[in-house]
């Protein structure tokens, strides 16, 4: 693999029309290219290509990653006009297509050179393709917030500083003048001794002539011009006009329409199918048996919906058929008896001596907390395009890793990848949904044998009950305290570990530290949700965090600062968080605050929320939130990103709640899988910090420090601490005590 | 023969008078900005108007519009015809994220504007928590809908006095 890793070098070329290249080569190859093969020599194979300059002087930042609404286009570009410095007005960004030739090469090098920000969420992913290093190359994947942090270092940066390099020197030789009297401003190079100037364009020809450097200097922070601004995102004015093109709005001529119903039990398959009940009604053209599920293609979808309504369907029965959740808890909880009593646990992060030190404690903390399934729910509903003619597959829809997306697709339909093409659209919504490949697998499978396009769409209560969930958990905790208060051993055990690893990681200096866990499994299929694991362990770990500090009779922001004595990058976010949200302000009857701190995907948050509790149901009024990413590259979009994290992460702690009742999902549509909506939207401020450390992630960070926040807010207001997520599950209006009595 | 006027343009469409106006504006009249969310008017992602007011098309059979003039997002502006005040507000505000709610946020926030010029935080709350929006861009639209509204009081105040 190290091999590999240092043959792949930066290359140049020129494509038709005078357009000069920038990519990524591998040396040798003998591939016939479909894409650009005209860029890379005989003894070269380009991987991918990044960016383009045309005759016009047009910059175009070609991105290996999905738009979602994380402005990632834009990000990507920034990174890549700024090491150019290229003019900003000049700069255009165009999505990769999916194709194996634009594998995402900085993730793949990221994980070869064992980088730490690589994400260890896709080392399955990876290591499927890690035996061969071309098929090292099947990845271009948007997710785990890795775009900025990989392909925007180890790609972005890199195309657009070995395009300036070689821009440069082809100047150099057309003026004949010293290299070192160049400069580059804004898409022009100037030889201010001679008082010339030209845009970078007039020089495409003969850059293209050049070898680019291997590893051209990147700026530094203080050298940045785009990076660090805001710019206007590219994907938002189409995105004011209904003019967006995502998944669902593809339109292909004679196209058909397809609605699916799976089996609601996981696992389970269809029975018995009564076609003839609907075949007749409006509309219908055909009822195809998936096995699993089943579909009705119509003229419309409405159409299919009201056959699919009425069609008689009887699925297959099974043990998980009779499930409930809380039998799913009860097997919890037994498993994690279980592994204690039987010495059985696995071993997450041991330091110290955890026990022994619990053992002969004279204070000691305990508290257990769960909380349930969620679903992503997607603006979007689930669906996909597909048409197959002449021996290819062509699918349109939204999806957050395409490759992965058309080989799923080709297996499931015996076509060989390459005749299996993906059109990727904007995303309404991913969340991690979007990197499973179900819906696409069906509308193939639906398209295969039909002489028409059909668009496969699936109701919200198919998105609802069809989901890859996030896990339900059980957490439970014991920390021993010293004389001064102060937890000198801490024990946490939970129940299923999926990534990454570092998740239940605390940052707080304790010494004695056993974190473990049980498996526990069960026929509820999970998937990666904005933050992954995070999304509970923040939860779980800076909900006991607080409970602690209150045991101790500490004021939770400050005993936390004071764990944090040795992480002060952390400490000077949490600092951050606790000043702006003036913590020692007084607050009005009824109303609380809370405050939690969490790392993940490289970037810290620390977040206050203030909450009114009125007649038992909270208001979360204002939420302050202080995030430190190593460098925002764009902090509108940073701030976009930390107010969409709190909002997804607020719903989930005030109301998401996936159940399962007799083995299916209970819940449907937005009436029981209740949405934050405007009027319970708190005030957002978010303050930025640029550490200078390295560049974390954007997407996913904002989400899992507003839950515990939140419930911490919510005992400072009420005295009732929320040891299980929702909170809707909770009456507030508790008898008694407030927390300020118990503090 | 359902007649509609979409947009200023009279249609004729050949559908079940049970069907949604929804699928009749995208899958027949291929106007692809309205939304589908829910499908049960608890989203607002396909609100459009009808005679101006906003109405939750997923549940509007076409029949109840028969006749009757629906505006849907193509008929309130782009950038070739000019954007309405809103969807300017949206882009400086730099509103949407993933955006597939949006054409139904702006659908109830120029009713609202139509009926309120000047609306309070709570009157935004009323007016617009029927569109959900699973980005969480509310702080930006409440945002947006404000400096909506001041642009379009100061372009009334400059027509006034010119
Ligand atoms: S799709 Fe009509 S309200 Fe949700
Ligand atoms: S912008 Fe994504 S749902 Fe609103």
């Amino acid at each position: 693999m190290g091999k590999w890793t240092r043959r792949a070098f930066v290359t140049t070329g020129i494509l038709a029309g005078g357009v000069l290249a920038v990519g990524v080569a591998i040396r040798p190859g003998n591939r016939k290219l479909k894409v650009a093969g005209l860029v890379a020599g005989e003894d070269e194979t380009l991987i991918n290509l990044w960016l383009k300059l045309g005759p016009d002087n047009i910059v175009t930042a070609i991105v290996p990653h999905a738009e979602m609404g994380q402005g990632v286009h834009t990000t990507l570009a920034m990174m890549l006009a700024d090491e150019m410095d290229a003019d900003w007005s000049l700069v255009r960004v165009l999505e990769a297509p999916a194709h194996p030739e634009y594998a995402n090469y900085a993730l793949a090098k990221g994980y070869a050179l064992g980088d730490q920000s690589f994400p260890s969420w896709l080392l399955p992913t990876v290591d499927g393709f890690f035996l061969q290093a071309t098929k090292m190359m099947n990845l271009q994947i948007t997710g785990g917030s890795t775009s900025t942090p990989t392909t925007g270092l180890h790609a972005m940066r890199v195309a657009g500083a070995a395009a300036k390099a070689v821009l440069l020197q082809a100047a150099a030789t057309a003026w004949v003048v010293p290299l070192s009297e160049l400069r580059a401003h804004n898409s022009v190079i100037h030889h201010d001794a001679s008082n010339r100037s030209a845009p970078y364009a007039e020089f495409a020809l003969g850059a293209a002539e050049l070898d680019a450097p291997v590893l051209p200097r990147l700026k530094s922070t203080e050298e940045f011009g785009i990076m660090g601004t805001n710019v206007q995102k590219f994907d938002i004015p189409a995105k004011v006009d209904g003019s967006a093109q995502f998944g669902i709005d593809a339109s292909l001529p004679g196209m058909k329409y397809a609605t699916v119903m799976a089996a609601p039990v996981f696992g389970t398959q269809l029975e018995t199918v009564d076609t003839a009940a609907i075949q007749d009604m409006p509309g219908v053209r055909r009822i195809v048996n998936l096995g699993d599920a089943v579909a009705v293609v119509a003229d419309g979808y409405w159409q299919a919906k009201q056959a699919l309504d009425r069609l008689p369907v009887q699925f297959t029965a099974s043990d998980a058929g009779k499930r409930e959740q809380s039998d799913i808890f009860q097997q919890f909880s037994a498993d994690l008896d279980d592994a204690i009593a039987q010495g059985r646990e696995e071993t997450d992060l041991n330091k110290g001596d955890a026990r022994a030190a619990i053992a002969k404690a004279d204070r000691i903390v305990e508290a257990e907390y769960r909380v349930p399934y969620l679903a992503h729910a997607a603006m979007e509903p689930m669906n996909c395009t597909a048409w197959v003619h002449d021996g290819v597959c062509e699918l349109w829809l939204g999806t957050q890793n395409p490759l992965g997306f058309a080989a799923d697709v080709a297996k499931a339909i015996d076509f060989d990848q390459e005749n299996v093409l993906v059109h990727n659209q904007y995303l309404g919504g991913g969340f991690g949904r979007r990197a499973f490949s179900d819906y696409a697998i069906q509308a193939a499978r639906i398209a295969v044998d039909s002489p028409y396009p059909v668009k496969l769409i699936w109701s919200r209560e198919e998105d609802m009950r069809h989901d890859h969930y996030r896990q339900a958990s059980i957490s439970r905790f014991k920390a021993a305290l010293n004389d001064a208060g102060m937890p000198v051993a801490w024990e946490n055990q939970f129940v299923n570990k999926h990534d990454p690893v570092e998740a239940p990681y605390i940052p707080y200096g304790i010494d004695n530290q056993f974190i473990h866990f049980a498996e526990s499994k069960t026929h509820v299929p999970w998937g990666f949700w904005r933050s992954v694991d995070h999304s509970l362990h923040a939860f779980f770990t800076e909900s006991f965090i607080d409970e602690v500090a209150v045991a101790a009779g500490k004021d939770p922001y400050r005993y936390r600062r004071d764990l944090l004595s040795g992480a002060t990058r952390f400490r000077d976010v949490l600092d951050l968080a606790a000043s702006k949200s003036e913590w020692d302000r007084k607050l009005a009857e009824n109303w609380g605050r809370g405050i939690a701190i969490h790392k993940s995907f490289g970037t810290i948050v620390a977040q206050v929320a203030e909450v009114e509790v009125i007649d038992g149901k909270v208001r979360v009024q204002r939420v302050v939130c202080a995030v430190d990413a190593g460098f925002a590259i764009h902090p509108d979009g940073m701030k976009a990103q930390m107010e969409s994290g709190i909002a997804y992460g607020l719903t989930a702690a005030l109301y998401g709640d996936i159940s399962i009742g007799r083995g299916a999902v209970v819940q449907s549509n937005f009436h029981d899988y209740e949405m934050l909506r405007m009027n319970e939207a708190p005030a957002i401020e978010t303050y930025i910090l640029n550490s200078g450390e390295a560049i974390g992630g954007a997407g996913e960070p904002g989400t899992p420090a507003i839950a515990p926040a939140l419930a911490n807010a919510i005992f400072d207001a009420t005295g009732k601490r929320i040891r299980e997520l929702p909170v809707k599950l909770h009456d507030l209006r508790v008898p008694g005590h407030s927390a300020k009595d118990v503090a | 023969m359902m007649k509609l006027k979409i947009n200023g343009e009279p249609r004729e469409f050949d559908v079940d008078p049970a069907t949604p106006v929804l699928w009749v504006i995208r899958e027949q009249a291929g106007l692809t900005g309205t939304k589908f969310g829910c499908g049960i008017a608890q989203c607002g992602a396909c609100v459009v108007h009808l005679n101006g007011s906003p109405i939750r098309s997923c549940v509007t059979p076409v029949k109840a519009a028969e006749g009757q003039e629906i505006t849907t997002i193509e008929g309130i502006g782009n950038a070739n015809r000019g954007l309405h005040a809103v969807q300017q507000a949206w882009i400086a505000e730099q509103v949407p994220q993933c955006g597939y709610c949006q054409s139904g946020q702006i659908m109830s926030a120029i009713a609202l504007l139509r009926r309120n010029a000047s609306p309070t935080d709570a009157e935004i709350d009323t007016a617009m928590s029927g569109n959900i929006c699973r980005c969480g861009t509310y702080p930006r639209i409440r945002q947006g809908i404000k400096a909506a509204a001041r642009a379009i009081a100061a372009t009334a105040e400059d027509s006034g006095n010119g």
